[in-house]
Protein backbone atom coordinates (compact mmCIF):
# COMPACT_ATOMS: atom_id res chain seq x y z
CA UNK A 1 0.00 0.00 0.00
CA UNK A 2 1.08 3.53 -0.80
CA UNK A 3 1.77 5.56 2.34
CA UNK A 4 0.52 9.15 2.47
CA UNK A 5 1.67 10.08 5.94
CA UNK A 6 4.04 8.25 8.26
CA UNK A 7 4.42 9.38 11.85
CA UNK A 8 7.32 8.00 13.87
CA UNK A 9 7.78 8.46 17.64
CA UNK A 10 6.29 11.93 17.52
CA UNK A 11 6.39 13.83 20.83
CA UNK A 12 5.21 17.32 21.68
CA UNK A 13 5.67 18.98 25.04
CA UNK A 14 4.10 22.26 26.12
CA UNK A 15 6.26 23.04 29.11
CA UNK A 16 5.65 20.24 31.60
CA UNK A 17 2.60 18.98 29.77
CA UNK A 18 3.16 16.24 27.22
CA UNK A 19 0.43 16.68 24.62
CA UNK A 20 1.62 13.93 22.28
CA UNK A 21 3.72 11.06 23.55
CA UNK A 22 5.81 8.82 21.31
CA UNK A 23 3.08 8.51 18.70
CA UNK A 24 3.54 6.36 15.60
CA UNK A 25 1.10 5.40 12.86
CA UNK A 26 0.81 5.32 9.10
CA UNK A 27 -1.92 6.62 6.82
CA UNK A 28 -2.27 4.68 3.58
CA UNK A 29 -3.86 5.80 0.36
CA UNK A 30 -7.55 5.26 -0.21
CA UNK A 31 -8.77 4.65 3.34
CA UNK A 32 -10.86 6.82 5.62
CA UNK A 33 -9.05 7.24 8.92
CA UNK A 34 -10.42 8.50 12.19
CA UNK A 35 -8.43 9.91 15.06
CA UNK A 36 -10.55 9.32 18.10
CA UNK A 37 -10.03 10.64 21.56
CA UNK A 38 -11.61 12.80 24.22
CA UNK A 39 -10.98 16.54 24.30
CA UNK A 40 -7.36 17.29 25.11
CA UNK A 41 -6.06 13.91 23.98
CA UNK A 42 -3.63 15.43 21.47
CA UNK A 43 -5.62 15.08 18.24
CA UNK A 44 -5.37 18.69 17.13
CA UNK A 45 -1.75 18.96 18.27
CA UNK A 46 -0.82 15.94 16.15
CA UNK A 47 -2.55 17.42 13.12
CA UNK A 48 -0.98 20.81 13.85
CA UNK A 49 2.48 19.26 13.80
CA UNK A 50 2.07 17.49 10.46
CA UNK A 51 0.51 20.66 9.02
CA UNK A 52 3.50 22.76 10.00
CA UNK A 53 1.79 25.12 12.45
CA UNK A 54 3.01 23.45 15.67
CA UNK A 55 6.68 22.65 16.23
CA UNK A 56 7.43 19.07 17.28
CA UNK A 57 9.63 18.35 20.30
CA UNK A 58 11.06 15.10 18.94
CA UNK A 59 10.32 12.29 16.50
CA UNK A 60 9.55 12.71 12.82
CA UNK A 61 6.82 12.63 10.23
CA UNK A 62 7.09 11.97 6.50
CA UNK A 63 4.69 13.03 3.81
CA UNK A 64 4.16 10.62 0.92
CA UNK A 65 7.35 8.71 0.04
CA UNK A 66 9.45 10.79 2.41
CA UNK A 67 11.23 12.75 -0.34
CA UNK A 68 8.73 15.61 -0.36
CA UNK A 69 9.32 18.63 1.87
CA UNK A 70 6.43 19.54 4.19
CA UNK A 71 6.05 22.84 2.36
CA UNK A 72 5.54 21.12 -1.01
CA UNK A 73 3.49 18.30 0.49
CA UNK A 74 0.97 20.73 1.97
CA UNK A 75 0.12 21.90 -1.53
CA UNK A 76 -1.26 18.38 -2.14
CA UNK A 77 -3.15 18.33 1.13
CA UNK A 78 -6.48 19.86 2.00
CA UNK A 79 -7.03 20.65 5.65
CA UNK A 80 -9.53 22.26 7.97
CA UNK A 81 -8.51 22.84 11.55
CA UNK A 82 -11.06 23.76 14.22
CA UNK A 83 -13.12 26.74 13.11
CA UNK A 84 -13.18 27.92 9.51
CA UNK A 85 -10.68 30.78 9.15
CA UNK A 86 -11.14 33.26 6.33
CA UNK A 87 -10.90 36.99 5.78
CA UNK A 88 -14.30 38.30 6.95
CA UNK A 89 -14.28 41.31 4.63
CA UNK A 90 -13.78 39.26 1.47
CA UNK A 91 -16.46 37.38 -0.43
CA UNK A 92 -16.35 33.60 -0.69
CA UNK A 93 -14.93 33.83 -4.18
CA UNK A 94 -12.22 36.33 -3.21
CA UNK A 95 -11.21 34.15 -0.27
CA UNK A 96 -10.91 31.13 -2.52
CA UNK A 97 -8.90 33.12 -5.07
CA UNK A 98 -6.43 33.89 -2.31
CA UNK A 99 -6.17 30.20 -1.42
CA UNK A 100 -5.67 29.39 -5.14
CA UNK A 101 -2.76 31.84 -5.21
CA UNK A 102 -1.17 30.23 -2.13
CA UNK A 103 -1.56 26.72 -3.49
CA UNK A 104 -0.67 27.65 -7.03
CA UNK A 105 -3.96 26.40 -8.46
CA UNK A 106 -5.92 27.85 -11.37
CA UNK A 107 -9.00 29.96 -10.53
CA UNK A 108 -11.21 27.75 -12.71
CA UNK A 109 -11.59 25.25 -9.85
CA UNK A 110 -13.46 27.74 -7.66
CA UNK A 111 -16.90 27.40 -9.23
CA UNK A 112 -16.63 23.62 -9.37
CA UNK A 113 -15.80 23.28 -5.68
CA UNK A 114 -18.41 25.81 -4.57
CA UNK A 115 -20.94 23.73 -6.49
CA UNK A 116 -19.95 20.60 -4.53
CA UNK A 117 -20.66 22.26 -1.19
CA UNK A 118 -23.74 24.09 -2.48
CA UNK A 119 -22.50 27.65 -2.09
CA UNK A 120 -22.24 28.70 -5.73
CA UNK A 121 -25.21 31.09 -5.51
CA UNK A 122 -23.69 32.80 -2.45
CA UNK A 123 -20.20 33.24 -3.88
CA UNK A 124 -20.43 37.03 -4.00
CA UNK A 125 -21.52 37.40 -0.40
CA UNK A 126 -18.99 38.41 2.22
CA UNK A 127 -17.66 35.70 4.50
CA UNK A 128 -18.86 37.51 7.63
CA UNK A 129 -22.48 37.19 6.49
CA UNK A 130 -22.26 33.38 6.43
CA UNK A 131 -23.78 31.04 9.01
CA UNK A 132 -21.45 28.61 10.79
CA UNK A 133 -22.64 25.74 8.60
CA UNK A 134 -21.92 27.73 5.45
CA UNK A 135 -18.52 28.78 6.76
CA UNK A 136 -17.65 25.15 7.41
CA UNK A 137 -18.79 24.18 3.91
CA UNK A 138 -16.72 26.99 2.42
CA UNK A 139 -13.75 25.63 4.36
CA UNK A 140 -14.32 22.23 2.76
CA UNK A 141 -14.52 23.83 -0.69
CA UNK A 142 -11.28 25.63 0.04
CA UNK A 143 -9.59 22.41 1.16
CA UNK A 144 -10.70 20.69 -2.04
CA UNK A 145 -9.41 23.39 -4.42
CA UNK A 146 -6.17 21.57 -5.25
CA UNK A 147 -7.86 18.15 -5.63
CA UNK A 148 -5.88 16.94 -2.61
CA UNK A 149 -4.42 13.47 -2.13
CA UNK A 150 -5.62 13.60 1.44
CA UNK A 151 -8.28 15.64 3.17
CA UNK A 152 -7.69 16.38 6.85
CA UNK A 153 -10.68 17.41 8.93
CA UNK A 154 -10.52 18.37 12.58
CA UNK A 155 -13.92 18.23 14.30
CA UNK A 156 -15.74 19.27 11.13
CA UNK A 157 -19.21 19.09 12.67
CA UNK A 158 -18.38 20.83 15.94
CA UNK A 159 -21.02 23.41 16.83
CA UNK A 160 -23.30 22.71 13.87
CA UNK A 161 -27.05 22.06 14.02
CA UNK A 162 -28.32 18.58 13.04
CA UNK A 163 -29.03 19.70 9.50
CA UNK A 164 -25.54 21.13 9.13
CA UNK A 165 -23.99 17.98 10.60
CA UNK A 166 -25.91 15.88 8.12
CA UNK A 167 -24.82 18.06 5.17
CA UNK A 168 -21.15 17.94 6.17
CA UNK A 169 -21.21 14.16 6.68
CA UNK A 170 -22.84 13.66 3.30
CA UNK A 171 -20.15 15.79 1.64
CA UNK A 172 -17.42 13.80 3.40
CA UNK A 173 -18.96 10.52 2.28
CA UNK A 174 -19.19 11.75 -1.32
CA UNK A 175 -15.55 12.81 -1.27
CA UNK A 176 -14.48 9.47 0.23
CA UNK A 177 -16.46 7.64 -2.47
CA UNK A 178 -14.27 9.38 -5.06
CA UNK A 179 -11.22 7.66 -3.58
CA UNK A 180 -9.76 10.60 -1.67
CA UNK A 181 -7.97 9.58 1.51
CA UNK A 182 -9.55 11.21 4.54
CA UNK A 183 -8.22 11.76 8.03
CA UNK A 184 -10.97 12.78 10.42
CA UNK A 185 -10.28 13.84 13.99
CA UNK A 186 -13.27 13.71 16.26
CA UNK A 187 -14.41 13.05 19.79
CA UNK A 188 -17.79 11.93 18.44
CA UNK A 189 -17.69 8.15 18.28
CA UNK A 190 -20.71 7.62 16.10
CA UNK A 191 -19.25 10.08 13.60
CA UNK A 192 -16.09 8.03 13.28
CA UNK A 193 -18.11 4.82 13.21
CA UNK A 194 -20.32 6.10 10.42
CA UNK A 195 -17.56 7.48 8.24
CA UNK A 196 -14.25 5.72 8.92
CA UNK A 197 -12.78 2.34 8.05
CA UNK A 198 -9.66 2.71 10.20
CA UNK A 199 -9.17 4.35 13.53
CA UNK A 200 -6.38 5.59 15.79
CA UNK A 201 -7.48 5.94 19.40
CA UNK A 202 -5.63 8.47 21.52
CA UNK A 203 -5.80 9.21 25.21
CA UNK A 204 -3.63 11.80 26.93
CA UNK A 205 -1.34 11.88 23.91
CA UNK A 206 -0.77 8.15 23.84
CA UNK A 207 -1.93 5.70 21.21
CA UNK A 208 -4.26 3.04 22.59
CA UNK A 209 -5.21 1.36 19.36
CA UNK A 210 -4.69 1.70 15.65
CA UNK A 211 -6.22 -0.48 13.00
CA UNK A 212 -9.57 -1.33 11.44
CA UNK A 213 -12.66 -0.08 13.22
CA UNK A 214 -14.35 -3.49 13.21
CA UNK A 215 -11.30 -5.23 14.70
CA UNK A 216 -10.86 -2.71 17.46
CA UNK A 217 -11.77 -5.15 20.19
CA UNK A 218 -11.41 -8.87 20.07
CA UNK A 219 -15.03 -9.45 20.95
CA UNK A 220 -17.66 -12.02 20.08
CA UNK A 221 -20.56 -9.75 20.91
CA UNK A 222 -23.27 -10.19 23.52
CA UNK A 223 -26.85 -11.39 23.99
CA UNK A 224 -29.66 -9.28 25.37
CA UNK A 225 -32.19 -11.57 27.00
CA UNK A 226 -35.54 -11.53 28.81
CA UNK A 227 -37.52 -14.45 30.19
CA UNK A 228 -39.99 -15.53 32.90
CA UNK A 229 -37.48 -17.57 34.89
CA UNK A 230 -35.22 -14.63 35.55
CA UNK A 231 -32.97 -15.90 38.38
CA UNK A 232 -32.58 -19.34 36.84
CA UNK A 233 -31.29 -17.77 33.63
CA UNK A 234 -28.80 -15.56 35.47
CA UNK A 235 -27.43 -18.59 37.37
CA UNK A 236 -27.15 -20.57 34.19
CA UNK A 237 -25.28 -17.85 32.35
CA UNK A 238 -22.88 -17.31 35.21
CA UNK A 239 -21.87 -20.98 35.22
CA UNK A 240 -21.83 -21.40 31.42
CA UNK A 241 -18.24 -21.51 30.08
CA UNK A 242 -19.11 -19.51 26.93
CA UNK A 243 -19.94 -16.37 28.91
CA UNK A 244 -17.40 -14.09 30.48
CA UNK A 245 -19.67 -11.58 32.19
CA UNK A 246 -23.34 -11.16 33.05
CA UNK A 247 -25.00 -7.84 33.62
CA UNK A 248 -28.56 -7.44 34.98
CA UNK A 249 -30.55 -4.25 34.52
CA UNK A 250 -34.10 -4.84 35.81
CA UNK A 251 -35.79 -7.22 33.42
CA UNK A 252 -32.97 -7.14 30.89
CA UNK A 253 -30.09 -9.57 31.19
CA UNK A 254 -26.94 -9.00 29.15
CA UNK A 255 -24.50 -11.87 28.69
CA UNK A 256 -21.10 -11.19 27.17
CA UNK A 257 -19.61 -13.98 25.08
CA UNK A 258 -16.13 -15.36 25.71
CA UNK A 259 -16.44 -17.90 22.87
CA UNK A 260 -18.21 -17.52 19.53
CA UNK A 261 -21.82 -18.67 19.70
CA UNK A 262 -24.73 -18.07 17.35
CA UNK A 263 -28.21 -17.03 18.44
CA UNK A 264 -30.00 -20.25 17.28
CA UNK A 265 -27.36 -22.37 19.00
CA UNK A 266 -27.85 -20.43 22.25
CA UNK A 267 -31.63 -20.56 21.96
CA UNK A 268 -31.48 -24.34 21.57
CA UNK A 269 -29.32 -24.72 24.67
CA UNK A 270 -31.75 -22.62 26.69
CA UNK A 271 -34.74 -24.54 25.40
CA UNK A 272 -33.10 -27.84 26.33
CA UNK A 273 -32.65 -26.54 29.87
CA UNK A 274 -36.32 -25.64 30.00
CA UNK A 275 -35.93 -21.87 29.74
CA UNK A 276 -38.15 -20.14 27.24
CA UNK A 277 -36.85 -16.73 26.19
CA UNK A 278 -39.27 -13.89 25.56
CA UNK A 279 -36.55 -11.65 24.15
CA UNK A 280 -33.29 -12.58 22.40
CA UNK A 281 -31.01 -10.18 20.54
CA UNK A 282 -27.39 -10.77 19.57
CA UNK A 283 -25.34 -7.62 19.19
CA UNK A 284 -21.79 -6.44 18.71
CA UNK A 285 -20.47 -3.60 20.84
CA UNK A 286 -20.85 -0.20 19.26
CA UNK A 287 -17.71 1.83 18.82
CA UNK A 288 -18.71 3.82 21.86
CA UNK A 289 -18.87 0.73 24.04
CA UNK A 290 -15.64 -0.56 22.56
CA UNK A 291 -13.95 2.74 23.14
CA UNK A 292 -15.04 2.93 26.77
CA UNK A 293 -13.99 -0.68 27.27
CA UNK A 294 -10.60 0.05 25.74
CA UNK A 295 -9.98 3.09 27.92
CA UNK A 296 -11.39 1.32 31.00
CA UNK A 297 -9.19 -1.71 30.47
CA UNK A 298 -6.16 0.47 30.27
CA UNK A 299 -7.07 2.30 33.44
CA UNK A 300 -7.67 -0.90 35.42
CA UNK A 301 -4.43 -2.37 34.06
CA UNK A 302 -2.57 0.67 35.22
CA UNK A 303 -4.15 0.40 38.66
CA UNK A 304 -3.19 -3.25 39.11
CA UNK A 305 0.30 -2.72 37.73
CA UNK B 1 8.16 37.24 -5.40
CA UNK B 2 5.38 38.66 -7.54
CA UNK B 3 3.04 35.98 -6.19
CA UNK B 4 3.79 36.99 -2.60
CA UNK B 5 3.21 40.68 -3.30
CA UNK B 6 -0.04 39.91 -5.10
CA UNK B 7 -1.20 37.86 -2.13
CA UNK B 8 -0.59 40.65 0.33
CA UNK B 9 -1.98 43.36 -1.93
CA UNK B 10 -5.22 41.43 -2.30
CA UNK B 11 -5.50 41.15 1.47
CA UNK B 12 -4.90 44.88 1.88
CA UNK B 13 -6.83 46.19 -1.06
CA UNK B 14 -10.09 44.39 -0.27
CA UNK B 15 -10.04 45.69 3.30
CA UNK B 16 -11.79 49.06 3.41
CA UNK B 17 -9.85 50.47 6.35
CA UNK B 18 -6.41 49.62 5.03
CA UNK B 19 -7.37 50.79 1.55
CA UNK B 20 -8.42 54.14 2.99
CA UNK B 21 -5.22 54.43 5.03
CA UNK B 22 -3.05 53.59 2.04
CA UNK B 23 -4.88 56.23 0.07
CA UNK B 24 -4.38 58.80 2.79
CA UNK B 25 -0.71 58.01 3.19
CA UNK B 26 -0.17 58.53 -0.53
CA UNK B 27 -2.49 61.42 -1.19
CA UNK B 28 -2.05 63.53 1.94
CA UNK B 29 1.67 64.35 1.65
CA UNK B 30 1.14 64.94 -2.03
CA UNK B 31 -1.75 67.34 -1.37
CA UNK B 32 0.11 69.20 1.36
CA UNK B 33 3.03 69.56 -0.99
CA UNK B 34 0.91 70.92 -3.80
CA UNK B 35 -1.09 73.23 -1.50
CA UNK B 36 2.02 74.67 0.06
CA UNK B 37 3.41 75.44 -3.36
CA UNK B 38 0.47 77.57 -4.48
CA UNK B 39 -0.04 81.17 -3.57
CA UNK B 40 -2.48 81.56 -0.69
CA UNK B 41 -4.29 84.86 -0.40
CA UNK B 42 -5.57 85.57 3.11
CA UNK B 43 -8.68 87.64 2.22
CA UNK B 44 -6.58 90.37 0.68
CA UNK B 45 -4.70 91.16 3.94
CA UNK B 46 -1.52 89.46 2.84
CA UNK B 47 -0.46 86.71 0.53
CA UNK B 48 1.52 83.73 1.70
CA UNK B 49 3.72 82.18 -0.89
CA UNK B 50 6.11 79.66 0.51
CA UNK B 51 7.84 79.50 -2.85
CA UNK B 52 9.24 82.98 -2.27
CA UNK B 53 11.02 81.87 0.88
CA UNK B 54 13.35 79.92 -1.37
CA UNK B 55 12.44 76.57 0.13
CA UNK B 56 11.46 75.24 -3.29
CA UNK B 57 14.91 75.84 -4.68
CA UNK B 58 17.05 72.95 -5.77
CA UNK B 59 18.80 71.32 -4.00
CA UNK B 60 17.25 72.23 -0.60
CA UNK B 61 13.79 71.16 -1.81
CA UNK B 62 14.86 67.47 -1.70
CA UNK B 63 15.70 67.88 1.94
CA UNK B 64 12.51 69.72 2.88
CA UNK B 65 9.96 67.55 1.07
CA UNK B 66 11.43 64.24 2.23
CA UNK B 67 11.64 65.49 5.82
CA UNK B 68 8.01 66.61 6.01
CA UNK B 69 6.61 63.78 3.89
CA UNK B 70 8.16 61.22 6.24
CA UNK B 71 5.72 62.28 8.99
CA UNK B 72 2.90 60.76 6.96
CA UNK B 73 4.50 57.34 7.33
CA UNK B 74 2.40 56.83 10.46
CA UNK B 75 -0.68 56.16 8.35
CA UNK B 76 0.96 53.25 6.60
CA UNK B 77 2.49 52.14 9.91
CA UNK B 78 -1.07 51.52 11.11
CA UNK B 79 -1.64 49.42 8.01
CA UNK B 80 1.53 47.42 8.70
CA UNK B 81 0.68 46.57 12.31
CA UNK B 82 -2.93 45.80 11.45
CA UNK B 83 -1.92 43.51 8.60
CA UNK B 84 -0.19 41.36 11.20
CA UNK B 85 -2.81 41.87 13.93
CA UNK B 86 -5.64 40.89 11.58
CA UNK B 87 -3.89 37.69 10.51
CA UNK B 88 -3.74 36.68 14.15
CA UNK B 89 -7.24 37.76 15.15
CA UNK B 90 -8.86 36.16 12.08
CA UNK B 91 -6.61 33.13 12.56
CA UNK B 92 -5.89 33.37 8.86
CA UNK B 93 -2.17 33.13 9.54
CA UNK B 94 -2.71 29.55 10.67
CA UNK B 95 -4.94 28.87 7.66
CA UNK B 96 -2.39 30.39 5.26
CA UNK B 97 0.29 28.07 6.63
CA UNK B 98 -1.98 25.03 6.42
CA UNK B 99 -2.87 25.97 2.84
CA UNK B 100 0.81 25.67 1.96
CA UNK B 101 2.44 29.04 2.54
CA UNK B 102 5.72 28.58 4.41
CA UNK B 103 6.54 30.75 7.41
CA UNK B 104 9.37 32.28 5.44
CA UNK B 105 7.06 33.12 2.55
CA UNK B 106 4.59 34.67 4.98
CA UNK B 107 7.16 37.11 6.39
CA UNK B 108 8.58 37.76 2.92
CA UNK B 109 5.16 38.64 1.52
CA UNK B 110 4.80 41.26 4.25
CA UNK B 111 8.34 42.54 3.74
CA UNK B 112 8.05 42.75 -0.06
CA UNK B 113 4.84 44.71 0.38
CA UNK B 114 6.63 47.14 2.70
CA UNK B 115 9.43 47.59 0.17
CA UNK B 116 6.92 47.95 -2.67
CA UNK B 117 4.98 50.60 -0.77
CA UNK B 118 8.12 52.50 0.26
CA UNK B 119 9.27 52.46 -3.34
CA UNK B 120 5.95 53.86 -4.57
CA UNK B 121 5.97 56.56 -1.89
CA UNK B 122 9.56 57.51 -2.75
CA UNK B 123 8.82 57.69 -6.48
CA UNK B 124 5.74 59.79 -5.88
CA UNK B 125 7.51 62.25 -3.61
CA UNK B 126 10.45 62.28 -6.00
CA UNK B 127 8.29 63.18 -8.99
CA UNK B 128 6.25 65.77 -7.11
CA UNK B 129 9.39 67.41 -5.76
CA UNK B 130 10.97 67.42 -9.20
CA UNK B 131 8.03 69.15 -10.85
CA UNK B 132 7.49 71.70 -8.07
CA UNK B 133 11.21 72.39 -8.06
CA UNK B 134 11.31 72.85 -11.82
CA UNK B 135 8.46 75.35 -11.50
CA UNK B 136 9.76 77.41 -8.56
CA UNK B 137 13.48 76.88 -8.36
CA UNK B 138 15.77 79.69 -9.37
CA UNK B 139 18.31 77.18 -10.60
CA UNK B 140 17.28 74.36 -12.93
CA UNK B 141 20.66 73.25 -14.23
CA UNK B 142 20.88 69.46 -14.25
CA UNK B 143 23.92 69.42 -11.98
CA UNK B 144 22.10 71.43 -9.29
CA UNK B 145 18.82 69.52 -9.68
CA UNK B 146 20.39 66.15 -8.99
CA UNK B 147 22.56 67.45 -6.14
CA UNK B 148 21.42 66.07 -2.77
CA UNK B 149 19.09 63.66 -4.52
CA UNK B 150 20.43 61.15 -1.95
CA UNK B 151 17.69 62.47 0.36
CA UNK B 152 15.33 60.33 -1.71
CA UNK B 153 17.41 57.25 -0.97
CA UNK B 154 17.44 58.23 2.71
CA UNK B 155 13.66 58.64 2.59
CA UNK B 156 13.25 55.16 1.10
CA UNK B 157 15.57 53.53 3.64
CA UNK B 158 13.82 55.41 6.45
CA UNK B 159 10.39 54.12 5.39
CA UNK B 160 11.58 50.52 4.99
CA UNK B 161 13.30 50.69 8.37
CA UNK B 162 10.32 52.14 10.19
CA UNK B 163 7.82 49.70 8.67
CA UNK B 164 10.14 46.76 9.42
CA UNK B 165 10.13 47.89 13.03
CA UNK B 166 6.31 48.02 12.97
CA UNK B 167 6.21 44.55 11.40
CA UNK B 168 8.38 43.19 14.17
CA UNK B 169 6.26 44.81 16.90
CA UNK B 170 3.15 43.45 15.19
CA UNK B 171 4.60 39.93 15.21
CA UNK B 172 5.76 40.34 18.79
CA UNK B 173 2.49 41.42 20.40
CA UNK B 174 -0.03 40.18 17.76
CA UNK B 175 -2.34 43.14 18.45
CA UNK B 176 -2.30 46.29 16.32
CA UNK B 177 -3.02 48.76 19.11
CA UNK B 178 -0.40 47.31 21.46
CA UNK B 179 2.16 47.30 18.67
CA UNK B 180 1.67 51.03 18.16
CA UNK B 181 1.96 51.56 21.90
CA UNK B 182 5.28 49.72 21.75
CA UNK B 183 6.57 52.41 19.38
CA UNK B 184 5.95 55.00 22.09
CA UNK B 185 7.60 52.72 24.64
CA UNK B 186 10.64 52.38 22.40
CA UNK B 187 10.78 56.17 22.02
CA UNK B 188 10.89 56.52 25.81
CA UNK B 189 13.43 53.72 26.13
CA UNK B 190 15.73 55.52 23.69
CA UNK B 191 15.60 58.63 25.84
CA UNK B 192 16.33 56.52 28.91
CA UNK B 193 19.36 55.10 27.11
CA UNK B 194 20.41 58.67 26.30
CA UNK B 195 20.04 59.59 29.97
CA UNK B 196 22.02 56.54 31.02
CA UNK B 197 24.77 57.38 28.51
CA UNK B 198 24.80 60.96 29.76
CA UNK B 199 25.36 59.72 33.31
CA UNK B 200 28.26 57.57 32.13
CA UNK B 201 30.03 59.94 29.72
CA UNK B 202 29.11 63.13 31.48
CA UNK B 203 28.42 65.10 28.30
CA UNK B 204 25.58 65.38 25.81
CA UNK B 205 27.65 64.90 22.67
CA UNK B 206 28.78 61.38 23.51
CA UNK B 207 25.33 60.49 24.82
CA UNK B 208 23.83 61.58 21.50
CA UNK B 209 26.32 59.38 19.69
CA UNK B 210 24.92 56.40 21.59
CA UNK B 211 21.33 57.43 20.95
CA UNK B 212 22.08 57.85 17.24
CA UNK B 213 22.47 54.12 16.76
CA UNK B 214 19.13 53.31 18.43
CA UNK B 215 16.39 52.26 15.98
CA UNK B 216 14.05 55.27 16.07
CA UNK B 217 16.78 57.89 16.43
CA UNK B 218 18.88 56.38 13.62
CA UNK B 219 15.85 56.57 11.32
CA UNK B 220 15.20 60.16 12.36
CA UNK B 221 18.84 61.10 11.87
CA UNK B 222 18.77 59.95 8.25
CA UNK B 223 17.03 63.17 7.31
CA UNK B 224 17.91 65.92 9.78
CA UNK B 225 15.44 68.74 10.39
CA UNK B 226 15.74 71.37 7.64
CA UNK B 227 14.40 74.39 9.60
CA UNK B 228 17.83 75.46 10.77
CA UNK B 229 19.09 75.14 7.22
CA UNK B 230 16.32 77.38 5.88
CA UNK B 231 17.22 79.99 8.49
CA UNK B 232 20.85 79.62 7.49
CA UNK B 233 20.08 80.45 3.88
CA UNK B 234 18.49 83.69 5.08
CA UNK B 235 21.31 84.64 7.41
CA UNK B 236 24.46 83.18 5.89
CA UNK B 237 26.65 85.32 8.15
CA UNK B 238 25.59 83.46 11.32
CA UNK B 239 28.15 80.68 11.12
CA UNK B 240 27.37 79.30 14.60
CA UNK B 241 24.07 78.04 13.12
CA UNK B 242 25.91 75.65 10.80
CA UNK B 243 25.23 71.95 11.38
CA UNK B 244 25.74 68.64 9.65
CA UNK B 245 22.54 67.87 7.74
CA UNK B 246 23.97 65.60 5.04
CA UNK B 247 22.98 61.98 4.52
CA UNK B 248 25.94 59.85 5.57
CA UNK B 249 26.65 56.34 4.37
CA UNK B 250 27.00 55.04 7.93
CA UNK B 251 23.54 56.39 8.81
CA UNK B 252 22.10 54.36 5.96
CA UNK B 253 24.08 51.28 7.00
CA UNK B 254 22.73 51.49 10.57
CA UNK B 255 19.10 51.69 9.45
CA UNK B 256 19.52 48.93 6.85
CA UNK B 257 21.09 46.83 9.61
CA UNK B 258 18.13 47.43 11.94
CA UNK B 259 15.67 46.57 9.14
CA UNK B 260 17.45 43.30 8.42
CA UNK B 261 17.49 42.47 12.12
CA UNK B 262 13.78 43.22 12.56
CA UNK B 263 12.78 41.09 9.58
CA UNK B 264 15.01 38.25 10.76
CA UNK B 265 13.63 38.46 14.31
CA UNK B 266 10.05 38.45 12.97
CA UNK B 267 10.84 35.26 11.09
CA UNK B 268 12.48 33.68 14.13
CA UNK B 269 9.49 34.57 16.28
CA UNK B 270 7.05 33.02 13.83
CA UNK B 271 9.21 29.93 13.38
CA UNK B 272 9.43 29.25 17.11
CA UNK B 273 5.79 29.94 17.78
CA UNK B 274 3.09 27.25 18.04
CA UNK B 275 -0.05 28.55 16.41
Amino acid sequence: MEPILTIKNLTKKFGYLTAVKDLSFTINKGNVYGILGPNGSGKSTTLGIVLNVVNKTSGEFLWFDGNTSTHDALKQVGAIIERPNFYPYMTAEQNLKLVCKIKGVDHSKIAEKLEIVGLLDRKNHKFKTYSLGMKQRLAIASALLNDPEILILDEPTNGLDPQGIHQIRQIIKDIAANGTTILLASHLLDEVEKVCSHVVVLRKGEKLYSGRVDEMINSHGFFELKCEKHDELVNLLETHPNFSKVKVEGELITGFLAEPMSAPEFNKVMFDKGIVLSHLVKRKESLEEQFLQLTDNLESNQKTA
Amino acid sequence: MLRLIQLELQKLWLNKVSRALIFVSFILPFTVLVLSSIKINFFGFFTLELGELGIFNFPIIWHITTFFASYFKFFFAIVVVSMIGNEYSNKTLKQNLIDGLSKKEFILSKFYTIVFFSLCATLLIGLATFFIGMYYSSYTEASIVVREIEFLLAYFVKLVGFFSLCLFFGMLVKRSAFALAFLVVLYIVEWLVFWGAYEIFGNGDDAFKVKNVMPLESMYKLIDQPIQRIVMTKFPEKTEMAYDYAVHWYEIVIVVGWSALFIFLSYRLLKKRDL
